[in-house]
Parts: C-alpha cells; sequence; structure tokens
C-alpha cells in the first residue's frame, strides 16, 4: 500500500470497557464506553463524531490521545500500532483542542510557558528558537506577540482557545483531535475560531477528528460524519450525503432536532423520548431499538449487523443485507 | 386571573429605562443601561446576547436576587401593576416563585443535593399555597408527568443527583410551574443539553406555556432556539438594549449592525456553502467600567462613524414594535446585506 492509501489514523475493532460500582457495597459492572469501533481517517480529512452525552465520544478522543488504553482492539497512526510507539512520538503527531478555554490553560503560567510547553517537554530548540516558533505560532493564529506575557486571566474566550490552538499546533502535529472546541464560546468568536481552524487545516493539511454536538458546525466543518450511539458508530457517510439523506432513524431523529434559524417553523418532534438507555444494561438487539420509530420485532432480539456500502457503514435492520 | 380582553392587552412585565450599576473596585460598572421592554400574556420574549451582555442580570433584577450591595434604577418595573423597585421583600418573597418563576441554566447547582426531589417540588407550594403535604404531593406528582417524567410517584424520593442532566431540567421545570406562575424565566434552559433533549424541553415548554398562558421570558444565545420559540426578541449588547422587534421581523430584516452580524456568524444549514469562510464580528466587548458614552457596538462596528460617540438616535417601526438604537437609519445597510449574502450563498 502506497504512502497516500494508508489512513493516518485507523481504529480496528476498539472496545474500551470500564468497571462502574453501584453503590457502597455493589457487584462492579462492565460498562462499554466504546464498543467495536473502527474508523478511518485519511490524510486532510475531518470526521464530525456526533451523538448525544454519554455515547463514548470523549472516550473514543482519550484513546486517540493514549490518554486510556483500549480494552481491546487497535489503533494505528499511519498503520503503526499505538501500543508500539512511545507517549512522546504520539504527542508529536496527535494533538488535542479541548471544549473549555477556561480550564485547560495553567492560570499560573503566562501564554508563552503555556505555548512553548511542548517544545521543551520534546527538547526542541533552545530558548532563542523557542521564542521564534512561539512568536509564528501566534502569527499563525491571529494573536499579537505581546499577549506572551499575559495570563490566561487576562484573555477573552475566544483569545483563551486561540492559545489553546497554537499550543496543539507548535508540534507541528498531524492529527488534530477537537472535542467540542466552539461550544464555550460566544455566537460571534465560535464563528472566528471555525474559520481558524479550515483555515489552518488547508494551510497545514491537518486531519480534524471534530467532536461536537452542534451539528450546523458539524455540518459547516467536516468532510465525513461518523455517528455514535451507545458505544457504537451506527452510521458513517460522507457529510453531503449524511445531511442530505440520512439512514438511520437515529441519525435522522438528530438531524431533525436540529433548531435551524429559521422563524415560524416551530420545535420539531422527534418521538425520541427522553430517556437515553442506561449504558450499563444497554437494551437487547439493536441499542436504539426503545427510541426508535420504526422499529421492527426482529430489532428488539438481533443487533444488526453493519453494511458497508458506497455511501459509507451503516448498522440497522431496514438496511441488513 | 383574569381573562377579559383588555386585561389580555395590558402588560403583565412593563420595564421602562431599568439601569443596574455594580459598583467594583475599579469604578462603577454600568452593567444594564436603559432598558424598556413590555410582555402580555401568552407572549414570548427572547432576550439574546453574548457573556456580559447584562441578560441575565436584567432577570435576576426582576426577580429581586441581586443581592444588597446592587440597587436596580428603573422608571417602572412593574409586574401586573406591583411596582418591583420599591416592593418590600416580603412582597418580593410573595411573588416569587407563586406568581413569578425562574428555570435555572444549570440544574446541577440549582437543586439542592441534599433535600430529596419531592421536598423541593412541595415547598414552593406549602409555602406560597398554604396547601398540605398531601395535596402538594399530588400536585407534584401531577407535574412531574405533565414535563414527561416516568414513574413520578418513585421519583419524589430520589436525589438530585440520581437523575440526569435531562431529568433534571425537566424537575426544575416542574419546580417553577408547582404555582403556575402567570411570568416565568428561563435562563439559558437547555444549553447545558443535548440536542435531542433541548427540542423536546423547548416543546414541553411551549405547550405548557400556552396551557397556562404564561408569559414568558426566555434568555439564550442559540439563535436557533430564538428563531422557533420566540414572539419577540430582545438583543442586547454590553448592557443595552440594540434592537427589539417581532421574531421574523429580526430574522428577516435585522437592523442594527449588531443583530446583522450575529446572524453572519452562524452557519445556515442548506444556505451557508459548506466549509465557506463565516462571518465574524471582530473584536471584544468593551469595558463597561467608568463613562459609558454613545454606541458601545462601535468599537466592533464595521460601519462605525464619528457620529457614534455621539447620542445614539432610536428608529421604531411606525406601528412601534421593530425599533432599535443606531445613528443609521432603517433601511441604510440593507444594500450591505445584499452583497453579504450574495458572496455567502
Amino acid at each position: 500500500m502506497s504512502q497516500l492509501d494508508t489512513p493516518v489514523l485507523e481504529l480496528r475493532n476498539v472496545t474500551k470497557t470500564y468497571s462502574v460500582k453501584q453503590g457502597l457495597f455493589g457487584k462492579p459492572k462492565p460498562l462499554t464506553a466504546v464498543n467495536d469501533v473502527s474508523i478511518k481517517l485519511a490524510r486532510g480529512e475531518v470526521l464530525g463524531l456526533v451523538g448525544e452525552s454519554g455515547c463514548g465520544k470523549s472516550t473514543l478522543a482519550k484513546i486517540l490521545l493514549g490518554l486510556e488504553a483500549p480494552s481491546s482492539g487497535q489503533v494505528l497512526v499511519d498503520g503503526q500500532a499505538l501500543g508500539g510507539q512511545d507517549r512522546l512520538a504520539l504527542a508529536r503527531r496527535i494533538q488535542p483542542i479541548f471544549q473549555d478555554p477556561y480550564s485547560s490553560l495553567n492560570p499560573r503560567k503566562n501564554i508563552y510557558d503555556i505555548i512553548a510547553l511542548p517544545l521543551r517537554v520534546h527538547s526542541i530548540g533552545n530558548e532563542v528558537s523557542r521564542q521564534k516558533s512561539v512568536r509564528e505560532i501566534l502569527d499563525i493564529v491571529g494573536l499579537p506577540a505581546r499577549v506572551m506575557n499575559s495570563y490566561p486571566s487576562q484573555m477573552s474566550g475566544g483569545q483563551r482557545q486561540r492559545v489553546a490552538i497554537a499550543r496543539a499546533l507548535i508540534m507541528k502535529p498531524e492529527i488534530v483531535i477537537c472535542d467540542e472546541p466552539t461550544s464555550a464560546l460566544d455566537v460571534s468568536v465560535q464563528s472566528q475560531i471555525l474559520n481558524l481552524l479550515n483555515e489552518l487545516r488547508q494551510e497545514f493539511g491537518l486531519t480534524y477528528l471534530f467532536i461536537s454536538h452542534n451539528l450546523a458546525v458539524i455540518e459547516h466543518l467536516a468532510t465525513r460524519v461518523a455517528v455514535m450511539y451507545l458505544g457504537r458508530i451506527v452510521e458513517e457517510a460522507s457529510v453531503e450525503s449524511l445531511f442530505d439523506a440520512a439512514r438511520h432513524p437515529y441519525s435522522d431523529a438528530l438531524l431533525k432536532s436540529v433548531l435551524t434559524p429559521e422563524p415560524g417553523l416551530g420545535i420539531p418532534d422527534t418521538h425520541l423520548g427522553m430517556t437515553y438507555p442506561n449504558p450499563i444494561a444497554p437494551p437487547d438487539g439493536c441499542h436504539f431499538h426503545p427510541r426508535c420509530p420504526s422499529a421492527m420485532d426482529l430489532c428488539k432480539s438481533q443487533r444488526p449487523t453493519p453494511l458497508f456500502d458506497a455511501a459509507g457503514r451503516i448498522e440497522c435492520h431496514l438496511f441488513s443485507p | 386571573m383574569c381573562q377579559s380582553k383588555s386585561c389580555q392587552d395590558t402588560p403583565i412585565l412593563s420595564i421602562d429605562n431599568l439601569t443596574i450599576d455594580i459598583p467594583t473596585s475599579a469604578g462603577t460598572l454600568h452593567a444594564v443601561r436603559g432598558i424598556s421592554l413590555d410582555l402580555k400574556r401568552g407572549e414570548t420574549l427572547c432576550i439574546v446576547g453574548e457573556s456580559g451582555s447584562g441578560k441575565s442580570l436584567t432577570s435576576l433584577a426582576l426577580m429581586g436576587l441581586l443581592g444588597k450591595r446592587i440597587v436596580p434604577r428603573a422608571d417602572r418595573m412593574e409586574f401586573d401593576g406591583i411596582e418591583l423597585t420599591t416592593a418590600s421583600a416580603r412582597t418580593m418573597r410573595k411573588l416569587r416563585g407563586a406568581r413569578m418563576a425562574m428555570i435555572f441554566q444549570e440544574p446541577m447547582t440549582s437543586l439542592n443535593p441534599a433535600y430529596t426531589i419531592g421536598d423541593q417540588l412541595m415547598e414552593a407550594l406549602t409555602l406560597h399555597g398554604g396547601s398540605s403535604r398531601k395535596k402538594a404531593r399530588a400536585r407534584a406528582i401531577e407535574l412531574l408527568e405533565k414535563v414527561g417524567i416516568t414513574a413520578a410517584e418513585s421519583r419524589l424520593s430520589q436525589y438530585p443527583h440520581q437523575l440526569s442532566g435531562g431529568l433534571r431540567q425537566r424537575v426544575m421545570i416542574a419546580m417553577a410551574l408547582m404555582c403556575e406562575p402567570e411570568l416565568i424565566i428561563a435562563d439559558e434552559p437547555t444549553t447545558a443539553l443535548d440536542v435531542t433533549i433541548q427540542a423536546q424541553i423547548l416543546r414541553l415548554l411551549a405547550d405548557l406555556q400556552r396551557e397556562m398562558n404564561m408569559a414568558m421570558i426566555l434568555i439564550t444565545h442559540d439563535l436557533g432556539v430564538v428563531a422557533r420559540v420566540a414572539d419577540k426578541v430582545a438583543v442586547m449588547y454590553a448592557g443595552e438594549l440594540v434592537e427589539t422587534g417581532p421574531v421574523k421581523e429580526i430574522f428577516a430584516a435585522p437592523s442594527h449592525p449588531y443583530t446583522r452580524g450575529l446572524l453572519r456568524c452562524i452557519p445556515l444549514p442548506g444556505k451557508t456553502k459548506r466549509g465557506s469562510v463565516l462571518g465574524t464580528i471582530p473584536g471584544i466587548v468593551p469595558s463597561l467600567v467608568g463613562d459609558v458614552e454613545g454606541c458601545t457596538f462601535r468599537t466592533r462596528c464595521e460601519h462605525a462613524a464619528p457620529a457614534c460617540r455621539g447620542p445614539i438616535p432610536l428608529h421604531s417601526s411606525p406601528e412601534g414594535t421593530h425599533s432599535f438604537r443606531c445613528i443609521y437609519k432603517p433601511g441604510s445597510l440593507q444594500a450591505e446585506a445584499a452583497l453579504s449574502t450574495g458572496t455567502s450563498v
């Protein structure tokens, strides 16, 4: 396989199971946060990952960053298993941008120290070259060089998120895991950060895994979308086919519940019911069947097998091979 | 509750020139300046604005929850004929929770972790309605069922930490409705929730509001929520009301540069080209400490002119429903609008 065909990042049947104790004397029960997930990210792609809270999006991000080890399955970077690479080597290739720039920056360090820390950890260059790198990266993310001596508390939310982006990019990573990077920001600032992320991707050929529950943002930025439900990817497709014609009833319900800024349309009724199932005791058969408007008898007992076709991947009895 | 036609037309809430100054060590912070609003029974008003625009302070002032150190001033701040600025603490206590209720953003921090859901629900009614515990219990179960909570009776003995975020928020809504308030103020009630749950909570609120003919103030920064829920919209920027109007007019013909900017910032599904450059509002909100003069948006406005430092005229539509504060006359920025939609579509 040539270099181009190898996905930069690949998950092969990754499962993560936690052991959860219920009550003081309760017996620990397994909670499968990520259940047999396989995804591939090609260079320059933006994979949007959507799903409700508790579906395992963030666990998946942690596994990708090497912060959690998968219980089974493999994570491959450029075709090499992640387990074989040490943390430092991994950090050069994959960097995160977190949701809340108020808690992800050390309040006691100034901006220069925060951004230069990865360089120090990896012993790259000397103080002079680091200064230069930080100046360059600040310019790229649209911050004036004078903020180097400021502290996070002196900056606005949007500026802080720019600092977080600068810190992620200073190692020139190939893959950036963005975990809800704009949801803590105001509307007017959100669009600036989205524009910046888009620009940087084109300029540096970055690959993003973009986790968000804001579907309008996903639609705008992603090239492909994976929909996650109770630890499983239930549908994966290009952004066009997913947003124009979602196949899985859950994807469809998610899309229907988006409130677009169009007055007069009223509030959509998704018939989803509000109860997200308990992940410790997931429903039998298809995990989604208790909330599914098109559930059949088969869905209650038998788990659907994934179907791979030209449009992507779908896991639903309606589309069973 | 009065059901006659004339009563329906008089506003239940009427605010004229509300100002909130907060003393700080650096000087006076002019957090809210000269806000005027009217709200009728059965109407929904959405207050939109970024963090620090004073939208939450305004609602806290209405509820009399600003604390002792901050005294709101207003030419008029009437709730059903009761002047709130001069009302005694006793009067406010009688209004709060009984006739006007609030739903807060974060249900985990606004529910008391040490009391059961049932205790917290029933408290409002035993306190205000003078009901017996038995009656209050029945009402609590009724409302929990109404907000879509299954096994309502068994939930009463549960503690907040045993419920999921969506359930807690519904408990908050049920609690606010216990005494059938005439005005409900919801401060970002769905921000912490998933889209699927958000839609359902908003539907629920809208249904209950119609059923009980309540007036509702919904504070949010989500323009999608505003478009779908509001009758009227009030756009706040840096403590001022920059534009108010019926929801359709605000979205179809936004007049203040800030409103126009906000609407350009969000990707419109099906309209904004995927991956295109989104509109932005450069700069940050100015400090409101010390003297605040002219239009506060001028530091971020693409149309700023020297006149923006002076007094800013208020333009009102002939019917008086749509108004905005800007040195530019209505319609004079429309040419620019046509241009910008031309590039983004």
